[in-house]
């Protein structure tokens, strides 16, 4: 199909997706988690009609109409850009993909900007009532939304719920049920948003610690870092959970990106977790990628093949199982998928011509093979290793999705301590005594944001090169436009965005400065 | 009741859902029309200041409606979004950029530090206000007169020239569309202004402008109608799936269906009694009329484009490669599921309507405005 493509093509192409999606998840975990806060913040204004609570929810509030706008505005881009710079991928999976992103804009975004509308200009035009509810139904909205684009991304990493159709050439949705209960999508979904709930209450726990630093605002700090302590240990404590129901569907639905997060190469029973490490070349190399040896590492015994496997003993398999096979843990080679892939696809191309000589005869027996389970099974799934020419044109970045993987976690749990802290010291109101905790606190707002993006490089740098795991490859689904184009539109939105973001630090940092109106 | 939904039955109520979003979006971007008088209208800051809030609290309908226009095009017809926004690539960029700045612009103009100041902010705000409508219309002109790209086998597009969508700009049918919906746009922004502010001396300057927008909408619009019905339209063999230009194609559309013909000519009719109502009589109930005419006349447009035996996304160098709704669509299960997904949109509709009638009750005044903590 696309044997000649242009390499600088798709990297540009994947350099502008990377940077927008980077620059819109800059705002959308603090959407998700302080819309929540909010919410709770108002409540128990409602509830207590303390007058305090709504100072506080409002404070608040302002600064999340901050990140808000910038978030909708570097989200709106990421929509288009499937069609935009991944046609091919569009109209391949447009039928499967689309779907979801439909839902998210009917159900979610509506209930998210009519009801954000009622929450910043109705407070004094509707009931307290009501306006609660709309600050609710902000938050609902918000995660709403998430949940959509979620299936949608993890439908890529994981297809399900669908066949093929050789007439159109394209995979069709047969079970949207599969779709939205894709194992994938569960955990990605409870995952991202539990992370988003992290970092805002980071966010709000590191600023009101700021106004204790000051001496300012201390009855809306302590209050702020209670709620958001609270909310924020919860959620933490339910990312780790969902952290690792996740890892174990990655070791089964990718085993490749598995083996990159661990940097492990030789298949193992009794596979150890290495905690920490340093990656360092072996001078081996598996086609044209480096081997790895993790130095200085800490490791703790057979825990990597007790949280994959469920048993101490289980076998992990390695990089090096998966790309050269090994028969006796029935893995297949590269070289033997990229051989039944090119079978597949010269059962399609054929099916096509003999649809342009209109042989009413070939397309029915060819046809037949898309219905057929041996052929679906063995052959078809591997359609896209089809298009690499050499095995080890699978092996994503396995440095960048080591060391993000372990810094991700390790801020994981950094936070949870970090919330245990705020609220034993918030408890025993000893928060202004300790000024190293509130400094840490403050110092910590940029290690969230670092631990939630760094969750994004681990997921989506761990699965090249495939945009369909299995069934297309990046350099297939790219747009047919000059790297020119793209270059321009990829500098473009670098100088936007980055000039928009410091509007909206700076506006931040000015707000927060000037404290709750009285 | 499944046996009688067929695939083309899905395929015909997925483009009604979508002519209907796109009537709804070309009157909502009234808010653009608004935007782009945002440096000619007013005589004071605080004029300015009563527009912008006035416009400031419906911006996110508009922008909210374009994103679910796309989510919808892509599930419904995905080679249609795959061929035009991978293939018109510099047009639909910029529409984006345009909406990207308008995002920021409300609620970082007037906030202190914010680094570019609000003049920047302003013309943001210009800029989506001016460009948007009119590439848009540019965009959706295409839609009758063709673009030039081909597909291959596996339904791969190429474009023709290296502009990449910015020769619609060259061609005058295109233009006339898009000069006709940005000054559509501002009629309705003129409109919506007077509905909602309460100032003597700005009414006075709205009613003065309403009439300076609404003769170059209607030149435009009438242009363009005219050139589109009476020139060639790209027509659909249903048996053999040629496609040829036929003359008066559309024309032929318009008159062959009577339900096109009475929205289309009835949303005329309510589009010209607003403009009669906001110029001679001066009344702030226009943009009622306006809205309500708008939204059929733009839905009447579109299936004059995509039902009957038509080319919805023409290409005008292989012909063989336009898009009718049969071939650009989803497989029969998605359609259905969506069709499923669609019958929560009355619901939505209510509850904007219920948010949108709670906090409007009031109109803008400099009072009004005061009372509120978040002002743009």
């Amino acid at each position: 199909m696309i044997e000649n493509f242009d390499l600088s093509l798709v990297n540009w192409s994947r350099a502008q997706f990377a940077l927008t999606a980077i620059y819109h998840w800059l705002f959308v975990p603090l959407t998700l988690g302080l819309s929540f806060i909010l919410a709770f913040m108002e409540t128990l204004y409602v509830r207590t009609g303390d007058e305090m609570w709504k100072k506080i929810t409002k404070f608040w509030m302002t600064l999340f109409g901050i990140n808000f706008a910038i978030g909708v505005a570097t989200g709106i881009i990421l929509e288009f850009e499937f069609g935009t710079n991944w046609s091919n991928y569009s109209w391949f999976v447009g039928d499967i993909f689309g779907a979801p992103l439909a839902v998210e804009g009917i159900m979610a975004f509506f209930l998210e900007s009519t009801f954000v509308a009622v929450m910043f200009f109705g407070w004094n035009k509707v009931s307290k009532k009501f306006h609660l509810a709309s600050t609710w139904l902000v938050a609902i909205g918000a995660n709403l939304s998430a949940l959509w684009i979620l299936v949608a991304n993890a439908w890529m990493e994981n297809p399900v719920g669908m066949v093929f159709n050789p007439d159109t050439a394209r995979n069709e949705m047969n079970s949207f049920s599969e779709v939205i209960f894709n194992p994938v999508a569960i955990d990605k979904f409870f995952h991202t948003v539990t992370s988003g709930f992290v970092l805002a209450s980071v966010f709000v726990i590191g600023i009101s610690s700021w106004f204790l630093i000051r001496k300012r605002e201390e009855l809306l700090a302590r209050k702020s870092i209670y709620i958001a302590g609270i909310f924020g240990l919860v959620s933490a404590l339910a990312v780790a959970f969902t952290g690792d129901t996740s890892a174990r569907t990655i070791a089964k639905v990718q085993p490749v990106k598995f083996a990159a997060m661990e940097a492990l190469y030789e298949g193992k029973t009794d596979a150890g977790l290495t905690v920490i490490g340093a990656l360092s070349d072996s001078g081996e190399r598996l086609g044209e990628k480096k081997v790895h040896d993790i130095k200085m590492k800490i490791e703790i015994p057979g825990l990597l093949s007790f949280m994959t496997t469920g048993r101490s003993d289980g076998y992990v398999p390695g990089m090096k199982d998966l790309i050269n096979g090994n028969p006796e843990r029935g893995i297949l080679s590269v070289a033997e998928m990229m051989e039944r892939g090119r079978y597949a696809r010269q059962v399609l191309t054929d099916y096509k011509v003999a649809k342009e000589l209109g042989d009413n005869d070939s397309m029915a027996t060819l046809a037949a093979k898309f219905e057929d389970k041996d052929f679906i099974d063995n052959y078809f799934r591997y359609f896209g290793y089809s298009y690499f020419e050499h095995p080890w044109q699978v092996i994503p970045s396995v440095p960048v999705t080591f060391y993000a993987f372990r810094v991700m976690v390790g801020l994981g749990f950094f936070f949870i301590l970090l919330f245990i802290l705020a609220i034993w010291f918030q408890r025993r109101q000893t928060l202004e005594k300790n000024r190293w905790f509130l400094w840490l606190a403050l110092l910590s707002i940029p290690l969230a944001y670092l631990a939630s993006e760094l969750g994004w490089i681990v997921t989506e740098m761990g699965r090249q090169p495939w945009i369909i795991q299995n069934l297309m490859p990046v350099h297939v689904a790219v747009s047919n436009i000059s790297t020119g184009a793209v270059q321009t539109t990829f500098w473009l939105f670098a100088v936007l965005f980055t000039a928009l973001l410091i509007a909206e630090i700076s506006i931040m940092v000015r707000q927060i400065k000037t404290g709750p109106k009285h | 009741m499944t046996m009688m939904i067929s695939h083309a039955f899905l395929q015909d109520y997925w483009w009604l859902l979508i002519s209907l979003l796109a009537g709804l979006l070309v009157f909502l971007m009234f808010v653009q029309g608004g935007q782009s008088f945002i440096f000619s209208l007013p005589r004071n800051e605080m004029q300015r200041k009563m527009i912008v809030n006035a416009l400031g609290r419906k911006w996110e309908f508009t922008f909210t409606t374009l994103v679910t226009f796309g989510g919808a095009f892509f599930a419904s017809f995905p080679l249609f979004y795959a061929t035009s926004f991978g293939g018109a690539y510099w047009v639909w960029m910029a529409i984006l950029f345009s909406f990207i700045i308008q995002a920021v612009a409300y609620e970082y103009r007037s906030k202190p530090a914010n680094v570019f100041g609000t003049r920047v902010f302003d013309t943001f705000l210009f800029l989506n206000g001016s460009l948007g409508p009119f590439l848009i219309g540019v965009a959706v002109a295409t839609f009758f007169t063709g673009s030039d790209f081909t597909l291959d086998l596996f339904n791969r597009v190429s474009w023709g020239t290296g502009w990449h969508g910015l020769e619609a700009l060259i061609n005058p049918v295109n233009l006339l569309l898009g000069l006709a919906v940005l000054f559509l746009a501002r009629v309705l922004g003129l409109m919506y202004l007077e509905n909602s502010v309460d100032d003597a001396e700005l009414t006075k300057s709205i009613r003065k402008a309403l009439l300076r927008n609404a003769i170059p909408f209607l030149v435009f619009f009438l242009a363009f109608v005219g050139f589109m019905l009476f020139g060639n339209g790209y027509r659909a063999d249903t048996a053999t799936g040629e496609i040829t230009l036929v003359r008066h194609h559309y024309l032929h559309n318009l008159l062959g269906n009577i339900f096109i013909l009475v929205l289309f000519a009835g949303g005329l009719v309510l589009v010209l009694y607003s403009l009669w109502l906001g110029i001679i009589r001066g009344s702030r109930k226009a943009i009622w009329f306006a809205g309500s005419g708008t939204v059929p006349v733009v839905m009447a447009l579109f299936f004059i484009a995509g039902y009957g035996e038509t080319a919805f996304y023409p290409s005008s160098t292989d012909p063989d490669s336009s898009l009718t709704l049969a071939r650009a669509s989803s497989s029969y299960f998605t359609l259905k599921t969506m069709m499923y997904v669609s019958f929560i949109i009355p619901a939505v509709v209510a509850y904007i309507w219920y948010a949108w009638s709670s906090i409007n009750r009031k109109r803008i005044t400099t009072e009004e405005m005061a009372g509120d903590d978040h002002m743009y």
